[in-house]
């Protein structure tokens, strides 16, 4: 069973007036199957976390391990994470000139796949899981998200969450952006995967309203770069109720 | 209309549409155009035409200095039917699809020793294409050549640069009333070469013209390829890719002038660029004079920044000059690959070299696969990926 583990990860960035520590030592286990919500005030270091884990140059793992099933997932470039099975839905979606949708996807499989895949049966596959998330076929022609709304932009990316089947997968802020019918089509096409039973799912995210539809497993709360408190899904019902203050107050203003 | 989006530092992307009683074009130019050198001044650098391109680098062509002490091996691989002849300065044929519109262009025109005069029969069908490969062998050239196809005849024509030296000319392609000519311009020259042309194709009655420029090598190329019609009904359909590597400098000037009624233009230049100052230049010239009623043009150009460093000007320019036209437009873009976009390839599975790969084939497949002459098409595309190779 695939186990993603993040034990006391510490990361900076690059500021203007030298290194800045993001996250402060978080501590996550992820299991196949496994839902976990991490909710946060903005600028708690949410996507920084979520970065870091997909590889991003911009964040230095200053300390901590991260692994995936033992293996040394920090040691792996930004494709060796993805071919090993770690997959980031991301907050802001990259405008790719050049690259259509279909091409990119074809070229993502066959990457993941470690072959490419059937063209018959691909062809099939993208049709039924973009009918699925209501997204028009033509976007197949599109380049990539060039000219996305940001509900097709996030369409987009559960569409390759489909399609790619991840053992990890990290939805950043997902929800964010969506109007009603988006975010339960988006849902929907998070829990077809989540059904599979063969995904653990790191829900980003700073409303309780996507968990309404991807019931959590775990809830953590997010804040200055760590996780302040874990729970079960009755913890977003008191984030729901409470908001954030009572945890980035706490221990003081740092920010 | 022009669009940009995520320009790199220093480069331009400027556009206009002008409905001008006097054009701008003519009047951009700081001399008419005349086959005699001496009618232009020698270039500072600072005049409209001239103010992309560094003079430094043309070894002299622009002042009088260059003296034609190269050589050029020529090889014209020409069809059954098809005539190749030398001429003597005087020939008729000579200067008819246009006169060059700058100093270096007249250089070439006062410079060059005998021309080349290439005649496609009078309905001729040609099965092969029509090929003059030139391999500079170093030094100063100067040459003219006319391809000179005759009414309701087809052919495709492809000259090939490569080597080294630095080369003026000017090719003239008279496209007879019916005719049907692909003319295909490729610069592959090794880095170090300087290279300036001026194309001058005169689309007769109810022809299609189709020009492609290719250009991956050179220090310096600074190309001129201009249409005019004959007569209404004309095609001309212009297509350029171009590859700008570290240090080198590649000019595309291009102008349709639509003076006759009923006449089509379309222009598609694409271009890629990597590396510390790669610089490309884009001008895109459209007049539609006041007797070209029924035009329909469209002209656009493409950049991918590739890295840092590297910088783009591209100016598309549109003048219409009557009302009664069928349709007229413009576009240009400059965009960048960056990290932002080779991480999110890669955190799909694909590995860097690929995902650049991916980026600049996609970028370029539509226009290739428009430029219909197969070993081009398939040449284009292995020279691309070894521009790529040697980036990663
Ligand atoms: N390059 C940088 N230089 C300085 N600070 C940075 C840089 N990148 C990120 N940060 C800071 O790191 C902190 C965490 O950012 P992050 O994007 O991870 O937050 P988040 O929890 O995802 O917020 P949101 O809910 O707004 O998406 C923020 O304070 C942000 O300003
Ligand atoms: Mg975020």
């Amino acid at each position: 069973m695939a186990t993603l583990e993040i034990h006391d990860l510490h990361v900076s960035v690059e500021a203007e007036n030298g290194a800045r520590e993001i996250l402060k030592g978080v501590d996550l286990t992820v299991k196949q199957g496994e839902t976990h919500a991490i909710m946060g005030p903005n600028g708690s270091g949410k996507s920084t976390l979520a970065y870091s884990l997909a590889g991003h140059p911009k964040y230095t793992i200053t300390s901590g391990t991260v692994t995936l099933d033992g293996e040394d997932v920090l040691e792996m470039s930004v494709d060796e994470r993805a071919r090993a099975g770690v997959f980031l839905a991301m907050q802001y979606p990259v405008e790719v000139p050049g690259v259509s949708v279909s091409n990119f996807l074809r070229t993502s499989a066959t990457a993941i796949r470690g072959e490419a895949p059937k063209l018959r049966t691909w062809v099939k596959e993208v049709k039924s899981a973009m009918e699925q998330l209501q997204m028009d076929p033509a976007f197949a022609e599109r380049n990539v998200n060039e000219g996305f709304s940001g509900g097709e932009k996030k369409r987009h990316e559960i569409l390759q969450l489909e399609l790619l089947k991840p053992k990890i997968a990290i939805l950043d802020e997902t929800d964010s952006g969506l109007d009603v019918d988006a975010l339960r089509q988006v849902s929907e096409g998070v829990n077809r995967v989540r059904a599979t039973g063969e995904v653990g799912t790191l829900l980003i995210t700073h409303y309780t309203r996507i968990l309404r539809y991807i019931k959590p497993d775990f809830v953590h709360v997010f804040s200055e770069g760590r996780i302040a408190e874990s729970g079960g899904a009755e913890l977003a019902d008191k984030l729901e109720a409470e908001g954030y203050e009572s945890y980035s107050t706490k221990g003081g203003a740092t920010a | 209309m022009a669009e940009a989006q995520n320009i790199p530092a220093g480069s331009t992307t400027a556009g206009a549409i002008a409905v001008a009683a006097e054009s701008t074009v003519a009047t951009r130019m700081s001399a008419p155009p005349s086959f005699d050198v001496a009618d232009f001044p020698v270039p500072h650098g600072r005049e409209e035409e001239w103010r992309f391109t560094p003079l430094a680098r043309l070894k002299g062509l622009h002042d009088g200095t260059a003296v034609a002490d190269g050589t050029m091996k020529a090889q014209i691989d020409a069809p059954e039917g098809v005539t190749v002849e030398s001429v003597e300065r005087g020939d008729e044929r000579i200067g008819k699809a246009g006169t060059p519109v700058d100093r270096v262009a007249a250089q070439a025109f006062s410079s060059f020793a005998k021309a080349t005069v290439i005649t496609v029969p009078k309905e001729t069908v040609l099965g092969e294409p029509i090929r003059v490969a030139l391999h500079g062998e170093g030094g100063t050239t100067f040459g003219h050549t006319v391809f000179d196809v005759k009414p309701f005849a087809e052919a495709i024509i492809v000259i090939d640069h490569t080597g080294d030296g630095v080369r003026a000319a000017n090719v003239d392609i008279l496209v007879g009333d019916g005719a049907k000519v692909t003319f295909v311009s490729v610069q592959d020259w090794d880095d170090t070469a300087v290279h300036t042309s001026q194309h001058n194709a005169l689309v007769g009655r109810d022809a299609s013209f189709k020009s492609v420029v290719v250009t991956f090598g050179g220090d310096l190329v600074r190309l001129h390829p201009r249409v005019t019609y004959a007569g209404p009904g004309g095609e001309a359909e212009m297509l350029g890719v171009y590859f700008t590597d570290a240090g080198q400098h590649q000019e595309h000037r291009l102008l349709v002038t639509h003076d006759a009624p009923h006449c089509k233009s379309n222009v598609v230049y694409k271009g890629a660029l990597q590396g510390q100052d790669a610089h490309a230049v884009w001008i895109g010239d459209v007049l539609i004079e006041k007797s070209a009623e029924g035009t329909d043009t469209y002209e656009m150009n493409r950049n991918l920044v590739l890295t840092d460093g590297a910088r783009v000007d591209s100016v598309p320019n549109l003048e219409i000059e009557t009302g009664e036209i069928v349709g007229a437009g413009h576009a240009s873009a400059t965009g960048r690959f960056d990290d932002e976009q080779l991480f999110y390839l890669q955190a799909r599975g694909i590995p860097a070299d690929e995902a650049r790969r991916l980026v600049v084939r996609g970028f370029f497949a539509e226009l290739v696969q428009q430029i219909g002459v197969d070993d081009i098409e398939e040449r284009l595309i292995s020279k691309i990926e070894a521009e790529l190779q040697g980036s990663v």
